[in-house]
């Protein structure tokens, strides 16, 4: 089957909300829910709530400064995910081909028979 | 369609019916998919796909001839699948003149299609940028790797 290795990662990405946040967190670094909260539609806990995900999965990490908490990217984790999602869309791209040959066979073929 | 997780495309020298068969058909889903496919493609339909000694469940989603076919799988044992706990995989045929059909896949595990337009396109335009194009890069390096592994053999 297509499942990749990690179930936890897969999860925590495969949810477009979730990778909407990941994808600011990525692309800024250091960042609070509340900073998140105002560059996404939805609600400040739910910002909460997709971050604790994305810690489970070991995505992002949190640190202390001050009052504040903020959260950066894994990138080893970050990398895993991306490999996982890379093998995924060349085992498409391996399957398409396959339909293009077998579609171009069966056309070719209907031809012919339609001709003779 | 932004947001899934994975989006392929190829441009197929044939009708779209012809790709639609190819695409649908039993046997000829087990020359390109899995090895063994129990599958009746009709809306709702539950079938088996067997790969080499694993194997899983599916269950038909969208047939709509010859636009349109979409299935979903690796969902818990003993569930029904439903956006959240299962990959949805889905093909679109467009043809472009009468014999040549544009393939596009999608599989992901959340659809964007009860989101608004706008935030759709925010969501695509903010892709842009990040992750998505890290994926895109990497996603090309290991094709370009792939075809040089092809060549060298």
């Amino acid at each position: 089957m297509t499942t990749p290795p990690d179930d936890e990662l897969w999860s925590a990405i495969a949810d477009p909300s979730r990778r909407r946040v990941l994808d600011l967190v990525v692309s800024n670094g250091d960042v609070s829910a509340s900073w998140l909260a105002g560059r996404v539609p939805f609600s400040r806990q739910a910002v909460a709530k997709h971050l604790v995900v994305l810690e489970r999965a070991g995505l992002v990490s949190r640190r202390k400064q001050g009052r504040e908490v903020l959260y950066k990217v894994q990138a080893d984790r970050l990398d895993q995910a991306t490999r996982a999602m890379a093998e995924l869309a060349a085992q498409w791209d391996r399957r398409l081909a396959a339909i293009k040959r077998l579609a171009e066979a069966a056309h070719a073929k209907n031809k012919t028979r339609r001709q003779s | 369609m932004p947001g899934l997780v994975i989006e392929r495309e190829v441009l197929i020298e044939a009708p779209a019916d012809v790709v639609w068969r190819t695409i649908t058909e039993p046997e000829h889903m087990s020359q390109w998919f899995a090895d063994r496919v129990d599958l009746v493609v009709e809306p709702g339909a539950h079938g088996y796909m067997q790969f080499g000694d694993q194997g899983g469940p599916v269950v038909v989603e969208t047939v709509d001839r010859p636009r349109r076919f979409s299935f979903r799988w690796n969902y818990p044992a003993g569930e029904e699948p439903v956006t959240g706990n299962s990959m949805l995989v889905e093909f679109t045929l467009t043809p472009e003149g009468d014999e040549r059909t544009r393939l596009r896949v999608t599989e992901g595990g959340h659809e964007l299609r009860d989101w608004p337009d706008e935030e759709k396109q925010r969501y695509a335009d903010e892709h842009r940028e990040g992750w998505a194009e890290y994926l895109d890069r990497l996603a090309n390096v290991l094709a370009v790797a792939g075809r040089d592994d092809h060549a060298a053999r």
